[in-house]
């Protein structure tokens, strides 16, 4: 395996009235072609941000982004335009991602049609009935508008304005959230089985648990900006060493009534991730913080293989 | 003995629009203990809050019309009564906690001053005591006292549904409705706003009924279970019966597709197709299109209710009578 996708020390800082946002602080990590990363972490940890640098919707502050080896941290606008074409995007809200006022397959031919990529209308109506299928949507539906369909089938026309251009590598953010368990699931096994023929590769940001163990490799949890800990996805759920992730773990409410497990309550809320104090951004909230949790900011240090966590105090 | 706390029984509510009729709960009964939690569970459009919202008679009409039914609090039919008793029951008796904290709270006032509204409005007190009061309330679901005079978008999400909690319970209701009173959060703080549910639900001595998508949120805070599918009741029973013995179809295609947290699982199992359109519902079994075991009895009639073992209670053609048995065979 090769990797497709290398962050080195990544760093995306917005500046506002308060000061500056740290909303990804000091990312490293590799992404193999043909598999997935999760990346899990509560609302406002800087995982859609994340997301988003890769891709160059954003511009990153510092730090190096590597496709193929090869650096695309500062690309020119027309670079971009071709560096697209194998970098896409799914979006979480598929009722506020597509335009309303566009035909499924008019939004599905799109992309097709800015990269030139089909020479007349027949190939681009065959192109857009074949991807159609690929994601599941009846050729009937082709001239639907997105208001006449449901959340399952937008976000099928969302995966497909992004397979069309067979893009290899995909940030998926939070494409099942919005919608109800028994599509999620149809949605979750398309784009598992849509990877295993393909071979595409996913970014895949979710703030459901159960979700991302069951579709990723490998799992990088993230706490205000920092990547806390990152493992093969089993290992996770097997040994987590972070205080966090064992508090997230524990928090998540299992549909089953014969495990009772030791809740691991967390106090307070998340913090500001305006100019954050140094040390480590979780002390205020974990129950092992000590004097040096709050001077000094820990490494990620591998402490099995493959297995990444920074904290002072790792549970072993 | 004793009325029973709640009993809803045959209630039909239909959304009348300009051209079309929606079918939002179709014939739903079912009964509620002192104390008990019961937990609602279905998808979007399945008409559970639908079913909250008739149960404080705040569905609005029109275009909503509640068809035929009763819901019976304490002995009395709460859809029969004048609006004046309604408003004296209504976060007396029963309170209700809605999804979206914010857009429940009023962003003009103090959060000090909408939970002394209530409490000044159901209680004989003077207006020191009902700030006593709701201080009070404010330190029980975890809020310093201090901030008794500051805003909604002062607070957090996770504040402001504690502060949405304090409201529904000052004046110990006996039957609090929570709408997935925890979606709009992160799990780290919809754990911690569960625990405390839980323990004011129990020093209170509240009834709760929790509406949710979430079958963990169930199996962690109910002791019963119905399952709604299309307006409809599908599936009732204990917390141990839904999750060790379910029956209905949808029931099980639901436990199926969930991902799970300690097994591995190669390929999801969902459920096929979607939910029929509430405006278009068919006159037999409503699950028909998705159900693996649809049989050719299924489209002939309206499934009956069978109670498979006391207290458990399906709504499937399949499950009543042995043909279940031969299908397997």
């Amino acid at each position: 395996m090769s990797t497709l996708l290398e962050v080195k020390n990544l760093k995306k800082y917005f500046k506002v009235p308060a000061g500056t946002l740290h909303a990804v602080d000091d990312v490293s990590f590799q992404i193999e072609t043909g598999t997935t990363m999760g990346v899990v972490g509560e609302s406002g940890c800087g995982k859609s941000t994340l997301g988003r640098t890769l891709i160059h919707l954003l511009p990153p502050t510092e730090g190096q982004i590597l496709l193929d080896g090869k650096s695309i941290t500062n690309v020119k606008k027309r670079q971009l335009h071709t560096l697209r074409k194998n970098m896409q995007m799914i979006f979480q809200d598929p009722f506020s991602s597509l335009n309303p006022r566009m035909s499924v397959s008019q939004a599905i031919g799109e992309p097709l049609q800015i990269y030139g990529l089909v020479k007349n209308k027949q190939e681009l109506d065959r192109r857009v009935r074949e991807t159609m299928d690929t994601v599941g949507l009846a050729a009937r539906l082709a001239d639907s508008y997105p208001h006449e369909l449901d959340g399952g089938r937008r976000q099928r026309i969302g995966i497909a304005r992004a397979l069309v251009l067979q893009p290899r590598f995909i940030v998926c953010d939070e494409p099942v959230s919005a919608l109800d368990v028994s599509i999620q699931a149809q949605i979750l096994n398309l784009m598992q089985d849509l990877q295993r023929e393909n071979g595409y590769t996913y970014l895949f940001i979710t703030h459901d648990l159960s979700v991302v163990r069951h579709i990723s490799d490998e799992i990088c949890v993230m706490y205000l900006g920092k990547v806390v800990e990152h493992s093969p996805a089993k290992e996770l759920f097997q040994h987590c060493c972070h205080p966090y992730t064992k508090a997230l773990l524990s928090a998540i409410p299992i549909p089953n009534i014969d495990v009772k497990r030791e809740r691991f309550l967390l106090k307070g809320e998340i913090t500001s991730p305006i100019d954050p104090k140094p040390g480590c951004r979780f002390a205020a909230r974990c129950s092992y913080a000590t004097e040096a949790c709050r001077q000094e900011s820990p490494e990620l240090r591998e402490l099995s293989p493959n297995h990444f966590c920074a904290c002072h105090h790792p549970l072993m | 003995m004793r009325e029973k706390l709640l009993k809803v029984s045959d209630l039909v509510v239909h959304y009348e629009l300009e051209n079309e009729v929606v079918e939002a709960v179709n014939g739903v009964s079912f009964e509620m203990d002192r104390g008990e939690t019961l937990g609602i569970v279905g998808e979007t459009g399945a008409g559970k809050t639908t079913l909250a919202l008739s149960i404080m008679r705040l569905v609005p009409e029109p275009p909503g019309r509640v068809v035929q039914g009763t819901v019976a609090l304490d002995g009395e039919n709460v859809l029969s009564m004048a609006k004046r008793e309604i408003r004296q029951i209504r976060g007396k008796k029963v309170s209700m906690i809605f999804q979206d904290p914010m857009t429940s709270l009023n962003p003009v006032q103090t959060v000090g001053n909408q939970i002394m509204e209530v409490i000044k409005l159901h209680e004989n007190c003077s207006a020191a005591e009902a700030v006593i009061r709701a201080t009070e309330m404010l330190e029980r679901v975890g809020i310093p006292g201090e901030r008794f005079n500051e805003y909604p978008h002062q607070f957090s999400g996770g504040m402001r549904q504690r502060v949405v909690i304090a409201i529904a319970l000052a004046c110990s209701p006996e039957l609090l409705i929570a709408d997935e009173p925890t979606t709009a959060l992160d799990v780290t703080i919809q754990a911690q706003i569960l625990d405390m549910m839980r323990r004011l639900k129990d020093d209170l001595n509240t009834s709760m009924i929790m509406i949710t998508h979430d079958l963990g949120v169930v199996a962690e805070t109910c002791d019963k279970v119905a399952i709604m599918y299309a307006g409809e009741l599908v599936e009732y029973g204990t917390v141990e019966q839904i999750f060790h013995r379910p029956k209905h179809p949808y029931t099980v295609g639901l436990f199926r597709s969930l991902p799970s947290l300690d097994k591995d699982v190669d390929r999801l199992q969902p459920i096929p197709g979607l939910m029929p359109d509430p405006t278009k519902l068919p006159n037999h079994c409503s699950f028909y299109d998705r159900c693996e075991e649809a049989c050719d009895d299924c489209l002939q009639r309206e499934p009956p209710v069978v109670e498979p073992e006391p207290g458990h209670t399906v709504r499937c053609c399949r499950c009543s009578g042995g043909e279940r048995r031969e299908a397997m065979e």
